[in-house]
């Protein structure tokens, strides 16, 4: 267990290093001139050069790199051209938003996807698995645009039963926050339910076949303490880490879905960035998004290792 | 505890596709007659008519298309379906109908070319690592698996705001990003064909060692590539089709299905709904035609 939880570390900072190199050549390299974004084409040369030489972009690739990750590991995480403050408020405020709509997706979608694999699989091949099977398929292919703007036109214009903003404004009750962020997330619920339910199904037709469960019907158990203890324990662990990982499909959905009922969440934050050229925000953003993914990760690698006696028990042989 | 931690690249429960390490590992072991049941399956047939539909509208588009999808007539703007305008026109008066079957070009473009380059690249630096292995691998390995870490789409988003949108660098962005994932699975399919007796054989006779990894390996480990690019197909059309919708795909005035719902959606208030449904129903069928041709192949290799 302790091999595998460093060797876990070890790939996570690998991760974050790639990361910042990743984000420090496509943000600051690539574009070109930071001071000739910021004071626009019509500055004279003379003072895009002051700005360059004050900003220090002058300075060879590897200084303006490690100084540039100093100051992200200390928490300065640059100045936005469009603002001309730091960005750090920004990015804290726009993500503790994004948590929030992230976590009721996963909220309602995680029970319903586990719930809808395992019934599929106690009932494989019949209709009810094809049912859950194409319906869950044909969902998690529809971009989250569309299913957003059909979601919208039905509920929000036509029945008029849920607002179309996600914000429910300054100083809202948490119902009224509650029934703003409903609509949103319901295409991040229709992308993550297929990929869930198909992992919690094919899980379970993996235990249902298996040595032990063909041993427990034998010994005369009834169905139901079958299914309980001895499928579902097995079959659910595989589905934890899928959980974790499809946090990377809920980021990219919450751009589009952010933009689509204008929430102020982290999504939006470095689409509006990536409209004004806005680079320090866009880099802290992605940066933040990438901390983010990679620790979700680690947390669902850690709940994997508590919920495996196997991996457990592997601690006394290591 | 070893399975696990032993070799962190093989397909496990963190690959990203649905059930594709299933569906790879399948491959492997596919037969001619298999590939003949797979074309007698009706999701097949469906999904491969779908295709082919598209694929005539991108390349004849403009001579099928009743109107100019770029002719403008202010005076008939925001028109319903009708006799005239079967899917309404947009609130420059364009034919909706018309742009919709032009607008099938650009995906169709952009979605193949930025899979076949990911696949490609990913097929020669899996046989690499599955082949050479040693210290490349380990390196080579690490590296693929710590990409594989960061949430693709976002990395896309940050390299097409840098160098700009355009067809070319949704293609290789795109084509870059899904690199690692067909590398991993490409390593996995030939570890499991490095220690087989006709490679012992080729090796003895003296083949350098490009022409084992891809006139020996490469034929034995073709299926499998197959089904990745399949899978992987799929996930191209949903992004390019997200990526268009957020404005880094074709530009206006060039008829595309993202681009126009994001430019006419906002009609929907007003309840011009034609100018948003008929686009949002094409992509959607091109997403549900790749993956009920992917569902089929998994099933047949399953059989």
């Amino acid at each position: 267990m302790v091999t595998f939880l460093l060797k876990r570390l070890g790939l996570m900072i690998l991760t974050l290093w790639i990361l910042s190199v990743i984000v420090f050549l496509a943000g600051q390299v690539l574009p070109g001139d930071p001071g000739r974004a910021i004071l626009g084409p019509f500055a004279a040369q003379n003072a895009v050069h002051a700005l360059d030489d004050q900003l220090g972009v002058n300075r060879p690739l590897l200084t303006r790199y490690l100084s540039w990750v100093g100051g992200v590991v200390h928490g300065n995480l640059g100045i936005s051209y469009t603002f001309r403050s730091p960005v750090e408020p920004f990015v804290r405020a726009a993500l503790i938003n994004s948590l929030k709509l992230a976590v009721l997706a996963f909220v309602i979608v995680v029970p319903l996807g586990i719930i809808g694999g395992v019934v599929a699989a106690l009932y494989t091949g019949r209709w009810v698995d094809r049912v859950i099977s194409v319906t869950g398929l044909s969902l998690s292919t529809v971009p989250e645009f569309v299913s957003g703007i059909v979601l919208i036109v039905v509920f929000g214009v036509a029945l008029k039963l849920l607002p179309v903003t996600a914000s429910a404004g300054a100083g809202a009750s948490d119902l009224s926050q509650f029934r703003h962020l409903l609509l949103p997330a319901i295409p991040l619920v229709f992308v993550l339910f297929g990929y869930i339910a198909r992992m919690a199904r094919a899980g379970t037709i993996e235990a249902l076949n298996s040595d032990y469960t063909r041993t427990a019907i034998l010994k005369g158990l009834p169905r139901a303490t079958v299914i309980r203890r001895h499928v579902l324990r097995n079959s659910l662990l595989p589905t934890i880490t899928v959980i974790a990982t499809q946090t990377g499909y809920l980021i990219g959905g919450l751009v589009v879905v952010e933009d689509l009922f204008n929430y102020q969440g982290i999504g939006s934050l470095i689409y509006k960035a990536a409209q004004d050229k806005d680079f320090p925000m866009l880099e802290a953003g992605i940066l933040v998004i990438g901390v983010v993914y990679v620790l979700a990760t680690l947390v669902a690698d850690l709940l994997l290792i508590a919920l495996n006696p196997r991996l457990r028990a592997g601690s006394a042989s290591d | 505890m070893t399975d696990i931690a032993a070799d962190p690249l093989e397909p496990s429960g963190t690959t990203l596709g649905p059930g594709s390490a299933e569906a790879v590992a399948a491959a492997a072991r596919a037969t001619p007659a298999q590939w003949r049941l797979l074309l007698r399956k009706p999701t097949f047939g469906v999904g491969a008519a779908i295709i082919l539909f598209w694929v005539v509208c991108a390349i004849f588009g403009h001579q099928i298309a009743p109107y100019n999808p770029l002719a403008q007539q202010l005076l008939s703007a925001n028109v319903g379906p009708s006799g005239a305008h079967w899917f309404g026109t947009d609130p420059l008066g364009r034919d909706v109908l018309s742009r919709v079957i032009v607008g099938a070009r650009d995906i169709l473009i952009i979605t193949p070319l930025a899979t076949i380059l990911g696949t490609v690249l990913g097929t020669a630096l899996g046989l690499a690592m599955g082949y050479v292995g040693g210290a490349f691998d380990l390196v080579a390995g690490r590296i693929v698996e710590a990409v594989l870490a960061l949430p693709s789409f976002i990395i896309a988003f940050l390299f097409l705001v840098a160098v700009g949108p355009s067809t070319g660098s949704l293609i290789v962005v795109i084509g870059f990003v899904f690199t690692p994932l067909i590398a991993r699975t490409v390593r996995a399919a030939v570890l499991t064909e490095r220690h087989l007796d006709y490679l012992s054989a080729a090796r003895l006779l003296g083949e350098s060692p490009a022409r084992v990894m891809f006139r020996e390996i490469l034929p034995n480990v073709l299926p499998a590539i197959l089904v990745e690019f399949t899978v992987r197909l799929g996930y191209a059309v949903f992004t390019v089709a997200t990526l268009s919708f957020l404005g880094f795909g074709v530009q206006p005035p060039t008829p595309d299905w993202g681009a126009d719902i994001a430019a006419d959606y906002i009609g929907l208030v007003s309840g011009y709904w034609w100018q948003t449904l008929f686009p949002a129903l094409a992509i959607a069928s091109l997403v549900i035609a790749v993956n009920l041709i992917t569902d089929s192949i998994e099933q047949v290799l399953a059989a």
